[in-house]
């Protein structure tokens, strides 16, 4: 671990930079198992998956700026764990990413 | 046919995976873990959460504020520059010969600016605008007009935007003359017999076939402006106060001069995804332009 404590890693980024490879992963497994054809949605471009997990990628990152800029990051909620976890309302604009990434994915 | 699948061929992308791994999607990662703490050096980190994004987006404080003041700043300077480069260059493009030995040198002096290194520009324009041994600068205060890029933000800005015209027109110059050397000469010798205008022969044959390339010239143009460092810094340094502080230098101001590497990560995050985003625009429209026109291909 001393070789890589250069790159200041904590569990959070560790956890969203997994969650992201994983993701790649699947989605190039998904290429190779289930080959696609280009298609065209609502933007009338031709998008394959790829393309459209990049536009929800893009978007989910815009959305949560967007959302510190303009609503903050006040708690909304604490779950009944240990002593308490604070839930920031960041996690509102999780999903809507995720809501905006369903729609994305099916109609762009 | 049966055609043998080997997929050995996949080993030689490794070496590319492999610096772009080193070069650039370590230190990306990197810079998204600086983003999340904040340190105060010996490599020692303190979990800060969204706190540098929070204070990032909001202009009422320092970051925000500066963040947004270069923001706009920068953008007006790729929308300025933008608007003098690519007219410019359209006009440059159509003026130059088309054949004899006269082309020949025309490239090679529109290509020169484009061989110069960034702070070497920035150097020879830094002495050319100097008030008391420059060319420019000497001779413009000779006849009166009082000229001083160093404490005046307009002569700041004129500086900087008349370098970066007399850097980079040439490449819009040469995509445009590009575009213009592949229409076929039947186009105009059609355009001749039905008797159409000077101006009718731009809109209608010579525009059309530059659109691509104007599109490519206009994304690198942006992208560099955008993201431009060097230039400005070597000549003004930002200044006067931070009338030509862009992004890129407040950045580093930021990251190196104040050491702030949470902040300076937050803000390279933003300006990154905003490069991006830009990128991709300008990408998608650029290639479906392609597809759209495909099928009047045939008909002309």
């Amino acid at each position: 671990m001393e070789s890589i404590a250069w790159m200041a890693w904590t569990l959070p980024t560790a956890i969203f930079f997994v969650l992201l490879a994983a993701t790649l992963a699947v989605m190039t497994w998904l290429a190779i198992a289930y080959p696609e054809a280009e298609r065209v949605g609502i933007l009338r471009i031709p998008t394959t998956r790829g393309d459209r997990l990049f536009i929800s990628l893009i978007m989910a990152a815009v959305i949560h700026l967007l959302w510190i800029g303009f609503a903050g990051t006040d708690t909304v909620a604490t779950l009944p764990v240990g002593e308490g976890i604070e839930l920031s309302s960041l996690w509102l604009a999780t999903v809507i990413s995720l809501v905006s990434a369903v729609a994305i994915f099916r109609t762009v | 046919m049966d055609k043998t699948v080997n997929q050995k061929a996949w080993f030689l992308v490794l070496p590319v995976f492999l610096v772009v791994a080193f070069s650039a999607i370590l230190p990306l990662m990197t810079v998204v873990n600086y983003s999340m703490q904040d340190t105060f050096g010996n490599n020692q980190f303190f979990w800060n959460g969204v706190g540098w994004f929070k204070e990032l987006l909001d202009p009422s404080t320092d970051l925000g504020e500066r963040f947004f003041a270069s923001l706009w700043r920068n953008l007006f300077f790729s929308a300025v520059i933008l608007a003098i480069e690519v007219p410019l260059g359209i006009v440059v493009a159509l003026s130059m010969p088309r054949q004899g030995w006269s082309v020949a040198a025309c490239l090679v002096i529109l290509a020169l600016p484009l061989l110069i290194p960034w702070n070497v520009v920035g150097t020879i324009w830094q002495i050319f605008g100097r008030p008391d041994i420059g060319l420019l600068g000497y001779a413009l205060n000779s006849i009166g007009i009082n000229y001083n890029y160093v404490s005046n933000d307009f002569d700041a800005w004129a500086t900087v935007i008349v370098m970066d015209v007399w850097h980079w027109t040439s490449l819009v110059a040469l995509l445009c003359y590009a575009g213009l050397k592949s229409i076929p000469e039947a186009y105009y010798q059609a355009a001749q017999i039905d008797g159409a205008s000077r101006w009718a022969v731009f809109t209608a044959i010579q525009l059309p076939k530059m659109n691509r390339v104007l599109l490519i010239a206009v994304l690198l143009r942006f992208m560099d402006s955008f993201m431009i460092y060097t230039e400005p810094f070597v000549v003004t340094g930002g200044g006067p106060g931070n009338s030509t502080t862009f992004i890129s230098i407040e950045l580093v101001k930021i990251a190196l001069g104040q050491f702030d590497l949470g902040k300076a990560a937050a803000l390279s995050l933003v300006y990154n995804l905003i490069i991006i985003i830009v990128c991709w625009i300008f990408y998608t429209v650029m290639t479906n332009a392609g597809t759209e026109r495909r099928p009047d291909k045939g008909v002309a």
